[in-house]
């Protein structure tokens, strides 16, 4: 059995998901910001 | 922390300290996890496994910190009615939940070549199972009555954060009070039972996902409160 497999896959499924929540929270943080934005410049 | 009840004045703090939690975060987060894939020497008994350590642990401590977070934040709502707690609350549950997941995940991939399993109905593992469906309940709720609730969770999901904080001690004691193929306490107060030349990246590790999980929190509450603020002025257009 090839311990690595193990450790690679443990640590690729936990960046991958940790990197796809910080995009996924910073891209709507940026999009509500921006919606909320032009919204507070409108007359 | 009253003074913080002020929307505004809290995204004045929160712009900048969600890059000054986000950055430190990711390379503590780095040098952590390179340290511990390459210069930690591996387990006389485990192996090559013992590296999971390094993202499991403080998946663990995320999954169970996020819902004492959760419970802070509905105390705080219920009984000082500060309006930002429930914002807070209702940010807290989907990092927590994702943290929740990867513990498990990650404790199953280490558990197959560690005893032979993927998976057993254990005190340790069916509670920490138990704190996910709690995650997905609270967002479920949460999600239910955001609009009626301002962006935040209504006071019937801080209830549910509340009791739900029941099962944080039962996963930190579940490997005393029951035979386990999980491993007892490894770290307490005393010290701990991990020689310390395994254990030193846990340390970067461990506070280097605590600040992401800080800086996500914070990213979340302010989309929420810029939704919210979105919400009440069309309303308020629609209106006339």
């Amino acid at each position: 059995m090839n311990q690595w497999a193990f450790v690679i896959g443990a640590y690729a499924l936990t960046f991958a998901a940790t990197f796809l929540l910080c995009l996924r929270c910073w891209r709507a943080m940026r999009s509500a910001e921006t919606a909320a934005q032009k919204l507070s410049e409108r007359p | 922390m009253h003074r913080f009840a002020n929307p505004a004045r809290f995204l004045k703090i929160a712009r900048p300290l969600t890059g000054w939690l986000f950055w430190p975060g990711l390379l503590l987060l780095t040098a952590g996890a390179l340290c511990g894939l390459f210069v930690t020497p591996p387990d006389y008994l485990q192996g090559e496994t013992v590296r999971i350590l390094y993202i499991h642990v403080p998946a663990a401590w995320l999954g169970m910190g996020g819902w004492s977070g959760i419970a802070i934040a509905a105390v705080m709502q219920l009984v000082w009615r500060h309006p930002l707690a429930a914002v807070a609350g209702r940010a807290i549950a989907a990092p927590g939940a994702l943290f929740t997941a990867i513990c498990l995940i990650t404790g199953s991939i280490w558990g197959r070549p560690t005893w032979g399993t993927w998976w057993e109905w254990d005190g340790r593992m069916t509670s920490m199972l138990v704190l996910l469906f709690l995650y997905l309940g609270y967002m479920a709720l949460a999600n239910a009555s955001a609009r009626q609730a301002q962006g935040g969770v209504s006071p019937v999901t801080a209830i549910f954060g509340l009791v739900g904080a029941v099962n944080i001690p039962i996963i930190n004691r579940s490997v005393v009070w029951w035979n386990s193929l999980h491993q007892g306490p490894s770290i307490t107060m005393r010290g701990s039972s991990i020689d310390m030349t395994l254990l030193w990246p846990l340390g970067f590790t461990l506070a280097g996902f605590t600040l992401l999980f800080a800086a996500i929190v914070l990213m979340r509450m302010r989309t929420i409160l810029a939704q919210a603020k979105v919400e009440a002025r069309m309303q308020r257009m629609a209106r006339g």
